[in-house]
């Protein structure tokens, strides 16, 4: 298929679509304000439905009845919004049911502003509701992966029946660039859907019931045990990051999203001084690429977190890295984008021994 | 031997963990002949509430779906989108529908959405203990109001079918009560009628039933029947309140 250029919240609509999302339920909030849009455009003219809630509350809780009657089905929203919705993904993790929700972050905390950052790393990662679950979550750094990982967060949130979130941010929403959506993706090999109230007659067999509630403890606990086990499996199966140049490295950046596109130019200026650096990138952040800095750690010096936050995932890198190599961390948050020469800066300053 | 009366097939066999004298059981039965009546019962999906009736899903002997406190409309919504030709109704108390869910209950009903609404009043929050709601009379002692509901402050209760009837893209609004046999024939008039209009896509109904709960309110079930005529009718009338073919 033609490369197109889109935007890149039109691109992740569009990817939706053809991975078979037929059922969108969101509330305007910049910056993606185009996803719901496209959708309101185009999911009558495949059959699907778009339905504008009257919040972010509403509409995660249309997600969850749409989902839990067998749909593929996706909500997008920005970090205010996505605080909103937490009530309800929480309910969705409990029920166990698919669904996809894409967060376009924007700076906070509160109101915040309308610009880029990262600084929902930890709502999305660790929770963000209340008890013991977690979304999937896929951290694009470009269009095209934005197209692909919106695709992969169906077909994973089916096979796992949980959650998944892609965790974009402003700039991969607001930015354009050529992009090729691949051939429409039909789910073959997934597990059929034998638990969606459909509201057919199952006089003959069981009645199908979504819920999230156990009185009895030790029925709770079990269900909750059920749900870490998928995690397990999801750790084992689903862990997705690059790694660039770092062979050589003795600074390794560790940077997702729009923060490890930019890392590139500075890794490509760093080179050029003759300065030794590599890129570690986690595409998933849940399940957290931890094995793959343990090679890493054994030829580079010291690692440098660049986040669009105060230094949210750079917690989860000193897990990583348990204390065998030293952990710096840059970041720029309330909507500024940090620049590749600053970058190169704070490299500069590990070499010389006074990295923050 | 004949059978002269039986459980509705609307029902399951568990047992309902209602107190006793609350009419939710009466109010589960009359929503399950109804189902059965109207033929529809192999194709409704229900959606629980939080409250009292939050174990509707295993009462109700049809798919269902839980949902958490004040959503139901907004999961009967993603429902019904995605199957259109299910017949999908909630089930709420008045602390979820007319408190924490008013912004879902009157957009549901401002989209037309194509459901049906079973909202069950009892002018208190029964399973956490007796605590004002925004259905709760004025002067009326709760947990919450230890000294009897205040007009000012704590406010009149919500009359929440005088204030959807207002809304163009409803098809059918009604409040009825349970308290006395011809009472519950209204009340199951009502419920067919509301549910019919789903069946023919003519849009949102809602049946608001004056309820019981004679445990919170410290009452005897008779005397707390008594009560729902006299205190409760009085301040919330009975009556249709919207019927887009002017039926009543």
């Amino acid at each position: 298929m033609a490369r197109e250029l889109m935007k890149g919240n039109e691109a992740i609509a569009a990817a939706a679509i053809g991975a078979g999302c037929r059922y969108f339920f969101g509330y305007p909030i910049t910056p993606q304000n185009e996803i719901p849009e496209y959708m309101a455009r185009e999911l009558p003219k495949v059959g699907g439905a778009y339905v504008q809630a009257e919040s972010e509350v509403a509409a995660i809780n249309m997600v969850y009845g749409a989902a839990g009657a067998g749909a593929r089905v996706l909500t997008s929203s920005s970090s205010p919004g996505i605080s909103l919705m937490q009530e309800g993904i929480s309910y969705i993790a409990g029920a166990e049911l698919p669904c996809v929700v894409v967060n376009v972050m924007r700076a906070g905390p509160g109101l915040g502003g309308v610009q880029p950052s990262q600084a929902d790393y930890f709502q999305a990662t660790k929770g963000g509701g209340h008890g013991d679950y977690h979304l999937i979550v896929l951290a694009p750094a470009n269009l095209q992966e934005a197209v692909e990982l919106t695709q992969l967060a169906f077909d994973l949130a089916d096979k796992y029946r949980n959650p998944v979130m892609v965790l974009a941010d402003g700039m991969i929403g607001q930015l354009m660039e050529p992009v090729e959506l691949p051939p429409d993706r039909p789910a073959a090999e997934l597990p059929a859907k034998d638990w969606a109230t459909t509201g057919t007659d199952h006089s003959a067999g069981r009645r199908r019931i979504i819920n999230s509630l156990y009185l009895y403890p030790d029925q709770l606990e079990s269900h909750v045990r059920a749900i870490f086990r998928k995690y397990a499996e999801i750790e084992r199966n689903e862990v997705r990051c690059e790694l660039q140049a770092c062979d050589d490295a003795e600074v390794v950046i560790v940077a997702y999203g729009t923060t490890a596109r930019i890392a590139r130019s500075a890794i490509a200026k760093c080179r050029g001084l003759g300065l030794r650096v590599g890129l570690l990138r986690p595409i998933t952040l849940y399940p957290f690429p931890v094995a793959a800095f343990d090679p890493v750690v054994r030829t580079a010096r010291a690692f440098l977190v660049v986040e669009m936050s105060m230094g949210q995932m750079v917690d989860d890198v000193r897990i990583a890295v348990a204390g065998r190599r030293p952990v710096s961390f840059y970041g720029r948050t309330g909507g500024i984008v940090p620049t590749a020469n600053e970058m190169v800066k704070q490299v500069q300053l590990i070499l010389e021994g006074r990295g923050a | 031997m004949k059978i002269v009366y039986q459980k509705s097939a609307g029902l399951t066999d568990v047992p309902l963990h209602y107190c006793p004298g609350c009419t939710h059981g009466i109010i589960h039965k009359l929503v399950a002949e109804t189902l059965v009546e109207a033929g529809v019962l192999g194709r409704t999906v229900v959606v629980a509430p939080v409250g009292c009736a939050v174990f509707a899903y295993d009462y109700f002997n049809c798919d269902a779906q839980e949902a958490a406190h004040g959503r139901a409309p907004a999961v009967a919504t993603g429902i019904k989108r995605v199957h259109p030709e299910a017949i999908v109704f909630t089930y709420q108390g008045d602390g979820d529908l007319a408190s924490i869910g008013t912004a879902e209950i009157v957009h549901a009903a401002m989209r037309g959405e194509n459901i049906t609404v079973v909202f069950v009043n009892n002018a208190i929050y029964g399973m956490t203990g007796g605590q004002m709601a925004p259905t709760t009379l004025v002067g009326q002692s709760t947990t919450t109001s230890p000294q009897g509901r205040l007009r000012l402050g704590q406010g009149a209760p919500l009359h929440v079918c005088e204030l959807l009837a207002t809304i163009e893209a409803a098809a059918y609004i009604a409040r009825v009560s349970v308290n006395t046999i011809p009472r519950l024939n209204g009340a199951k008039r009502a419920l067919k009628r509301a549910f019919q209009m789903q069946i023919e896509n003519k849009g949102f109904s809602l049946v608001e039933v004056l309820s019981t709960c004679p445990t919170n309110w410290g009452m005897s079930p008779t005397d707390a029947l008594r009560w729902v005529e006299q205190t409760m009718v009085p301040v919330f009338p009975l009556g249709v309140y919207r019927d887009i073919e002017g039926g009543t």
